[in-house]
C-alpha cells in the first residue's frame, strides 16, 4: 500500500477563483459579448422630463427606417408594474414621473437602425409641476404621483423601544442633528444587459445578470402575462452587481415584449450614460437624530426621523430602513430607542439595493454621532465606544441575538494596532496651528447580518453534488456568481470535505432549469448560507463513500477519512483505497449499484420580523473596527485617505485570497461614498453620468490597507465562517469623516467629501472665527 | 450605408483583411467584426480603459481610434498574448494574486500592464499606479492589482 496521507486542510487557505484563468485571457462570455442566431438589438425611448403628461407619440418615421423590426408601447402591453411594490410598469402610459422613464422601445436589425429610429420617434408632452424634494411631496396638496398612493407615501416603517421621552430627562446631553446622504451608483463594469428568447412552446429563456434568478421569475412573470414556471433564467457572466441586480427593471421585460412580437431573441443593453442614469441608486436619505448620554458616558436613548426620497417608482431602495433601523437599534447598547421612516415619491430617480444596504447611511449618521457625543462628556472615541459596545449574550431591542460579539475585542485590537490615541491627542493639538496640512485619524464601527436575513418566506439554498467515475464532483447550488467568488468558497468546502483536488471540481450555477433554489446573492449571505448547504450535501456524499469503504474493507466508517483522493486510515493515514475506484466499485455492483448523488437544502435557524420588526432575522452577526489616518489639504480640501486599518469579526476565513478581495473592494466602495461619489441631480435630471464627472477611485488613490482578522468560530457557520461582503463597504465612509474631524475641527453631515466642500468649510470656520476675534 | 473602406491589420500576428465603415472604432471592430470579444465597451469615451488594445506596441483605448488607422498596422489584444496553451505571466499573474473578481476590466488591466512593462520593466509602486491610472476597476479596490502587476514584473 503507498504512504501515508497526511491531514491537512484547505480552509483558511488561498485559492484562486476557478473562473479567473478564462476571464484573463478573454475567453470569458459576458452576458454583453453574447450574440444568439437572429438576434435583434432593442433600445428605448425614455422620457426627457421629470414630469408630465404624454399628450402623443409618433412612431411612424421610426417604423420606416430600414432594419426596424418592432416598436412597442404601453399599449402593447399588460401594464403590470415590476419592483417591489409593482408600481412601475415597464413602458409608461398618458404620465411620465422621471427623465428615467421608459416610453417606447425599438428591436432592429443593427444598433446603428436603432438609434436612427429612436431619433425619429416623436413625442408630445404637457409639463406637470415636478416635485424633487421628499418633504414636499408630502405636503398637503402635493401633486400625487400614483394613485393609490395618496400623500405621495410609499413606504414606511417604524421601531419603537422603551421610553425614550423618560430617558431623554435622564440625559445630561443630548445632540440634535440632521444629516443629508447623497445618491451614489453602482458603476457596475458590465453595462445592463439582457437577451429575452422565446422557443417555439412559448417558453422563455432569459438570459440575465440577475442575482436572484429563482425570485426573479416571479417577479418578472406578472408583467409579462406568463407564469413563472414557463421562464428558465440563465446567468452567463457578468460585469460586477454589487446589488444593482437584485430585482426586475423596466428593460427586462421590455427585451421580452420586443422577442415575443419580432418571435426572434432580442437583447437590450444600456450605454454608460444609462448604466448611470437608469440603474438604481444608493438610496438617498435625510436623518434627524436625536441622541442622548449620561455624563459618565452611558448612552441614553436614540430617536431618529429618516426621510427617504423614494424617486418616481419604488425598488429595494424604499426598503432600506429596514437594515438601518437594526444599525439605530443595535451596535451599541441604547435599550429606549424609537426609528421612524417614510418614503415619498418624487420626480427623481429611484433607488435599489447596494451592497451594504442602508447601513452604509444609517452607520455615516451612528459612528459620527458617537464621536460627538464622546466629545460632549470629555470622553475620549475608544474608552466611550468600549464602554457602550454590546457584548456576547446581549440581546438587541430587535431581538438579534449577540451569541458571539467581538465588538470590544475589534475596537481594542484597532485601537492598539493603530495608536490611535496618542496619534488622535497630538493631531488634535496640531489642529489650530499653522500649516497647510493637516492630519487625523478616526474610527468606524459596524454591525451587520452575517448569517443571512429571513425577508422572505425562506432564506434557503440548495445544492446537488455528483460524483463521476473518476472522482471527480459536479456541485450543482443555487447561489450565483457575480464576481465576488462563492464559485472558489464552494469549491473549497466540497474539496475539503470529500478529501479531493479543487481541480477535480466543476460547479454549475447559472441555469434556473437546473440549480436548486436560492433566494439570491445579497445580505452578505451566500459563504454563509450556501457554504451550508454545499457542506452539508459533501458531508452526506462523503458519508456513503465511506460507508461504501467500511463494506469493503475491514475498517468501520467511523475510522476512516477522505484525503488526497484516496480513503485513508483516520489515525495513521495509511490508504485503504482510491475514491475513484471505489466509486466505480460502488457503480458497477450489479443489483447493488449506486452513484453517489446527494443533495441538500439549507435553511438557517433565524427568523422573520414579526410586530414592531422584531426578530431575530440572521443567523449570525458580524462587527468591524476600522481606523481611517488621512491628510488634509487645507488650501485646497483635499483630503487624502494615507492608510486604513480593518479589525473584522469573521467567524473563520475560508478563502483567505477571496476575502481579502471582498474586503479591499468593499472599502474601495466606501471610501468613495465618503470623498469622490455623487450623482448630481438637476431638475430630475442626473448631470454628470460618465466616469469623468462621477469620479470612482482609480488606483493612485487606492490607500495602504492593513487587515486583522479576528477568528472566533460562529457555531452555525460552515467551518465556523460567516457572511462579511458588506461590511468593509459600511465603515470608511464615516471613519474618514472622524479622522477629517480630528485633523480641522469640522462636522461634515453630508457626504461626500470633496474639496469643494471641505475647502469652502474651512474658509467659513476662519471666516467665524476672524469675525468672533 | 456609408462607403466601406478595406484595410489589412495585422491582429494577434494574424494578417486579416476587414471592410470597415469610416466612422467604425477599433473596438467595435474586434469585437464585431473579428469576434474578438476579450476587449470590452465600458464607457466608450476614453475613461475607463477596459478597450485597452496594444497598436504598433503602445497601448491605446481602442473604443477611440478609428478603425481604418489601423491599415498597415499590428494590434495585440488579450486574446493574442499567450504563446503557448500556458497564460502569459501577465495573465496568470493577476489569476495568482486574485485581482480578478468580475473580471470586466481584466483584460484592459492585462493590456495596460503588459504595455507598462514593456516599457519599464521594474516599475516602483508609484509607477505602476500611474501606469494603471487610466483603467477602472471597480470590485477589486486595485490592491491585488498592484500586486499582480509587481508579481509579473518579477516573473
Ligand atoms: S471603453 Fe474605451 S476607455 Fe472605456
Ligand atoms: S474585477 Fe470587476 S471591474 Fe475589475
Amino acid at each position: 500500500m503507498s504512504e501515508a496521507i497526511e491531514k491537512t486542510t484547505l480552509i483558511g487557505k488561498s485559492i484562486t477563483k476557478p473562473d479567473a484563468p478564462d476571464k484573463s485571457n478573454g475567453r470569458t462570455r459576458y452576458i454583453n459579448d453574447m450574440v444568439l442566431p437572429r438576434m435583434l438589438i432593442g433600445k428605448i425611448k425614455r422620457s426627457d422630463r421629470a414630469h408630465a403628461k404624454v399628450l402623443s407619440i409618433d412612431t411612424s418615421k421610426a417604423a420606416a427606417v430600414p432594419g426596424i423590426q418592432a416598436i412597442v408601447t404601453a399599449d402593447d402591453t399588460p401594464m403590470v408594474g415590476v419592483g417591489v411594490t409593482k408600481d412601475n410598469p415597464p413602458l409608461k402610459k398618458d404620465i411620465v414621473l422621471s427623465m428615467r422613464d421608459e416610453l417606447v422601445a425599438v428591436a432592429g436589425e443593427t444598433e446603428e437602425a436603432v438609434d436612427k429610429a429612436l431619433a425619429l420617434i416623436e413625442i408630445e408632452y404637457e409639463d406637470l409641476p415636478a416635485i424633487f424634494d421628499p418633504a414636499e411631496a408630502l405636503e398637503e396638496g402635493a401633486h400625487q404621483m400614483h394613485d393609490d398612493k395618496p400623500g405621495n407615501l410609499s413606504l414606511g416603517y417604524q421601531t419603537v423601544h422603551g421610553d425614550i421621552k423618560q430617558a431623554e430627562k435622564d440625559s445630561d446631553h443630548v445632540l440634535d442633528e440632521v444629516y443629508d446622504v447623497h445618491y451614489v451608483t453602482h458603476v457596475c463594469m458590465g453595462p445592463g444587459c439582457v437577451i429575452a428568447d422565446f422557443d417555439t412552446h412559448g417558453k422563455l429563456t432569459m438570459y440575465t445578470q440577475t442575482q436572484y434568478p429563482y425570485n426573479y421569475k416571479m417577479d418578472l412573470a406578472p408583467s409579462l402575462g406568463m407564469h413563472p414556471g414557463d421562464i428558465r433564467v440563465i446567468q452567463p457572466p457578468v460585469g460586477g452587481a454589487f446589488g444593482s441586480k437584485l430585482d426586475v427593471y423596466p428593460f427586462e421585460p421590455i427585451a421580452v415584449f420586443l422577442a415575443k412580437k419580432t418571435r426572434r431573441p432580442v437583447k437590450v443593453i444600456f450605454s454608460r450614460e444609462e448604466e448611470f442614469s437608469a440603474s438604481p441608486t444608493r438610496q438617498p436619505a435625510r436623518f434627524h437624530i436625536r441622541a442622548g448620554v449620561k455624563n459618565d458616558g452611558t448612552l441614553t436613548f436614540r430617536d431618529v426621523d429618516a426621510l427617504l426620497n423614494n424617486g418616481s417608482h419604488t425598488s429595494w431602495g424604499a426598503t432600506t430602513p429596514f437594515v438601518m433601523m437594526r444599525t439605530f437599534t443595535g451596535h451599541f447598547r441604547v435599550p429606549d430607542v424609537e426609528f421612524r421612516s417614510r418614503a415619498a415619491y418624487t420626480n427623481m430617480p429611484y433607488a435599489g439595493s447596494f451592497r451594504g444596504y442602508g447601513n452604509v447611511q444609517a452607520t455615516y449618521v451612528t459612528a459620527t454621532v458617537m464621536d460627538k457625543l464622546a466629545e460632549a462628556v470629555n470622553m475620549d472615541p475608544i474608552s466611550f465606544r468600549l464602554m457602550n459596545a454590546q457584548k456576547a449574550g446581549e440581546i438587541t431591542p430587535q431581538n438579534s441575538k449577540l451569541e458571539e460579539c467581538l465588538l470590544g475585542e475589534c475596537i481594542e485590537t484597532v485601537a492598539e494596532k493603530t495608536n490611535f490615541l496618542e496619534q488622535y491627542n497630538a493631531f488634535k493639538a496640531e489642529q489650530d496651528s499653522p500649516g497647510r496640512y493637516k492630519k487625523g485619524i478616526g474610527i468606524a464601527t459596524s454591525f451587520h447580518n452575517a448569517g443571512g436575513a429571513k425577508i422572505h418566506k425562506s432564506d434557503g439554498c440548495g445544492t446537488v453534488i455528483m460524483l463521476d467515475d473518476y472522482a471527480r464532483a459536479t456541485v450543482i447550488t443555487g447561489a450565483s456568481e457575480i464576481g465576488q467568488g462563492i464559485d472558489a468558497v464552494l469549491t473549497q468546502i466540497v474539496a475539503e470535505e470529500l478529501g479531493i483536488p479543487t481541480e477535480n471540481i466543476t460547479l454549475v450555477n447559472n441555469d434556473s432549469a437546473i440549480g436548486p433554489w436560492d433566494v439570491g446573492v445579497h445580505a452578505s449571505r451566500t459563504t454563509f448560507i450556501a457554504g451550508n448547504s454545499a457542506k452539508r450535501a459533501a458531508r452526506k456524499a462523503r458519508d456513503q463513500i465511506l460507508d461504501a469503504a467500511a463494506q469493503r474493507s475491514n475498517v468501520a466508517a467511523d475510522d476512516l477519512d477522505l484525503r488526497g483522493g484516496s480513503v485513508v486510515q483516520n489515525d495513521n493515514g495509511v490508504p485503504v483505497m482510491k475514491i475513484d475506484s471505489l466509486l466505480r466499485k460502488m457503480h458497477f455492483a450489479g443489483e447493488d449499484a449506486e452513484l453517489v448523488i446527494t443533495h441538500d437544502y439549507y435553511e438557517p435557524p433565524s427568523e422573520p420580523e414579526g410586530d414592531n420588526h422584531v426578530g431575530d432575522i440572521s443567523a449570525a452577526y458580524s462587527h468591524g473596527a476600522y481606523v481611517a489616518e488621512v491628510t488634509v489639504d487645507t488650501w485646497t480640501g483635499v483630503v487624502k485617505l494615507n492608510k486604513m486599518t480593518a479589525v473584522q469579526d469573521v467567524g473563520r476565513v475560508v478563502n483567505k485570497l477571496g476575502i481579502e478581495g471582498q474586503m479591499e473592494g468593499g472599502i474601495a466602495f466606501g471610501i468613495g461614498y465618503g470623498l469622490t461619489e455623487e450623482m448630481i441631480i438637476e431638475g430630475g435630471e442626473i448631470k454628470n453620468p460618465n466616469f469623468r464627472d462621477y469620479k470612482v477611485m482609480t488606483a493612485p488613490e487606492a490607500p495602504e490597507l492593513e487587515f486583522h482578522f479576528i477568528e472566533n468560530d460562529d457555531p452555525d457557520g460552515p467551518f465556523g465562517a460567516k457572511g462579511i461582503a458588506e461590511l468593509p463597504t459600511i465603515i470608511p465612509a464615516p471613519a474618514i469623516a472622524n479622522a477629517v474631524y480630528n485633523a480641522i475641527g469640522i462636522r461634515f453631515n453630508n457626504p461626500p467629501l470633496t474639496p469643494e466642500k471641505v475647502a469652502r468649510a474651512i474658509v467659513d470656520k476662519q471666516a467665524a472665527k476672524v469675525a468672533a476675534e | 450605408m456609408s462607403q466601406m473602406v478595406n484595410i489589412i491589420v495585422t491582429v494577434n500576428g494574424e494578417k486579416r483583411h476587414v471592410s470597415v465603415t469610416p466612422g467604425l472604432s477599433v473596438l467595435n471592430m474586434l469585437r464585431d467584426n473579428l469576434d474578438l470579444t476579450g476587449a470590452k465597451l465600458v464607457c466608450g469615451e476614453g475613461e475607463c480603459g477596459a478597450c485597452t488594445v496594444i497598436v504598433d506596441g503602445v497601448s491605446v483605448n481602442s473604443c477611440l481610434m478609428y478603425a481604418v488607422e489601423l491599415d498597415g498596422r499590428e494590434v495585440t489584444t488579450v486574446e493574442g498574448l499567450q504563446s503557448s496553451e500556458k497564460l502569459d505571466p501577465v495573465q496568470q499573474a493577476f489569476v495568482d494574486k486574485g485581482a480578478i473578481q468580475c473580471g470586466y476590466c481584466t483584460p484592459g488591466m492585462v493590456m495596460q500592464t503588459t504595455h507598462l512593462l514593456s516599457k519599464n520593466g521594474k516599475p516602483n509602486d508609484e509607477e505602476i499606479r500611474r501606469g494603471l491610472e487610466g483603467n477602472v476597476c471597480r470590485c477589486t479596490g486595485y490592491t491585488k492589482i498592484i500586486e499582480a502587476v509587481n508579481q509579473a514584473a518579477e516573473g
